[in-house]
């Protein structure tokens, strides 16, 4: 029986058998859900099917959202790049580009895969789609990127949280940019210490960020978190696969996550009470 | 406790915005629907907490009468959820309820009636990450989450009842994960709720209904 309930398990899992943690992610699924291997992969390929759609769609025609605070966002974006080119780099303005189209989808009520949830599922596809057109990978490989991304998230799942309203954003945007940068590591040759590294250093540099959608929708600012999220995730993935070390374990930083993320007073966790949708400007929209 | 797997990470599938407020809501409609036998004429769905304030912006209204109509989360039909309920000709309606603040923040409580004149009650709370869970059924707690393939079975609490149901499982080789009972109160109505690993056979279902203090029988397979 392949399974996980910490980091520390994880790479001693990942050393024993000589395998990456994508394939460790793979077992422990067919494993525990009694499922094939083909099964499963073939699962994560619809989900990597749902995530193209979503990053791409949006970059030909504006999708105004339910709320109407955004929409249109990522095809301005594409446009700029493919006039004056992108001040941050192909991978990152693409990056970002497709994590903000994944968000304008799922706030027009179209379909997405939530990575961990809705309202952060724009980073691990825009990351990972991104990667895959600067480096031509193949969709298989896309495919175990999202498996070692799902350890990250499950990770945080069970021993801290996902949920905005329990954590603040660091839970939400902080852990997939987390599932992100390991998945990027391990996409260009790094080490399973190098991916949890990586992923360590994002929930230290998105620490206590609070969740304060303004008028309460998943629309704005959660957008442009997204996309913020992105360039943490490459950042940290950089500064892994430089062989640059933490002194902080992933499970240290999601013990700490999950602590601070106690303390964020209520009205900074998805409650609209505070934050951006306090500010004069975003209450326009609060609820009376 | 089941086992937190990848796809609840890499996933769920789903219509936006929110995995609580439209794909949760639209699982616990899924289900309340599955537990229905009969067709559907009208619904009435009563909002509460979190619900009830910001339903409208969340889709939270369409998402649950797709899942009553039977939509998966990840059904884009879900957008256009009103104009099919009105051409199938189902009535329904949407109250938000501000005075009741006891309950989970994101609960919903599930009026169906039938052509036939049936109604039957669910009460469901979205619980995070578009996983739900039944509540009451009727006038009963229950505690169920459609994880797992189930059987309700609708009884009166008599002698023998629960002896009868283990043996119809056992005679058709299913496995039981859970089995729990509730009830209104002694001698009344009673809800048993068993959860399988596997697949339930679907001719299970008259064999259970064989005895007579079981008043109705539903499979909710996934």
């Amino acid at each position: 029986m392949t399974d996980f309930k910490n980091a520390e398990e994880l790479l001693n899992l990942c050393d024993s058998r000589q395998k990456p943690i994508s394939e460790i992610m793979k077992l422990r699924e067919c494993d525990l859900a009694e499922m094939s291997m083909p099964e499963v992969c073939a699962r994560m390929a619809k989900a990597l099917e749902i995530m193209r759609q979503s990053a791409f769609a949006p970059l030909k025609s504006a999708v105004p959202s339910m709320g109407g605070l955004i929409g249109g966002q990522a095809k301005m974006l594409s446009d700029n790049f493919e006039k004056k080119g992108a001040v941050c780099g192909s991978v990152l303005s693409r990056g970002i580009t497709y994590a903000m189209a994944v968000l304008e989808v799922n706030a027009s009520m179209g379909v997405i895969v939530a990575a961990p949830t809705a309202g952060s599922s724009g980073i691990v596809p825009g990351l990972l789609l991104s990667l895959q057109q600067s480096y031509s990978f193949s969709d298989g490989q896309m495919i175990d990127a999202l498996f070692n991304a799902g350890a990250i998230g499950y990770l945080a799942m069970r021993n801290a949280t996902v949920a905005g309203a329990v954590g603040g954003c660091q839970a939400e945007v902080g852990v997939a940019a987390a599932m992100a940068a390991s998945a990027a590591v391990e996409l260009m040759g790094g080490s399973p210490t190098q991916s949890l590294d990586a992923a360590s250093t994002v929930l230290i540099n998105m620490l206590g960020l609070v969740c304060d959608p303004v008028g309460g929708l998943v629309e704005y600012p959660c957008q442009n978190r997204n996309a913020a999220g992105v360039a943490n995730a490459l950042a940290a993935a950089e500064i892994a696969l430089a062989g640059i070390r933490q002194m902080i374990s992933f499970d240290e930083m999601l013990d700490t996550m999950y602590h601070v993320g106690k303390r964020i007073p209520y009205e900074l966790r998805e409650t609209a009470l505070g934050g951006c949708a306090a500010t004069p400007s975003g209450c326009k929209f609060c609820h009376t | 406790m089941s086992f937190i797997s990848v796809f609840d990470v890499i996933g769920p599938n789903m219509v936006g915005p929110s995995s609580s407020h439209t794909a949760g809501a639209c699982a616990i409609a899924y289900l309340a629907q599955k537990m229905n036998n009969g067709v559907l004429k009208k619904v009435t769905f009563t909002l509460y907490g979190s619900f009830s304030k910001t339903y409208r912006g969340h889709g939270t209204d369409r998402a649950l009468l797709g899942g009553i109509m039977g939509f998966s989360t990840d059904d884009i039909r879900i957008r256009d959820s009103f104009s099919i309920a009105a051409a199938k000709g189902i009535d329904f309606s949407f109250i938000p309820n501000d005075t009741n603040t006891d309950l989970h923040p994101n609960t919903v409580d599930i009026r169906m009636e039938n052509e036939d004149g049936r109604v039957m009650s669910v009460r469901g709370e979205s619980t995070g990450g578009g996983k739900v869970r039944i509540v009451r059924i009727n006038q009963v707690q229950v505690d169920f989450t459609g994880e797992y393939n189930a059987v309700i079975i609708i009884q009166q609490d008599k002698p023998g009842v629960a002896a009868h149901i283990t043996k119809c499982l056992g005679d058709y080789n299913v496995n039981i994960a859970f089995m729990r009972i509730f009830r209104e109160s002694k001698g009344e109505t009673a809800y048993t709720i068993v959860e399988s690993d596997g697949k339930l056979p679907d001719h299970i279902a008259s064999r259970l209904r064989d005895n007579p203090h079981i008043h109705d029988v539903m499979l909710i397979q996934n």
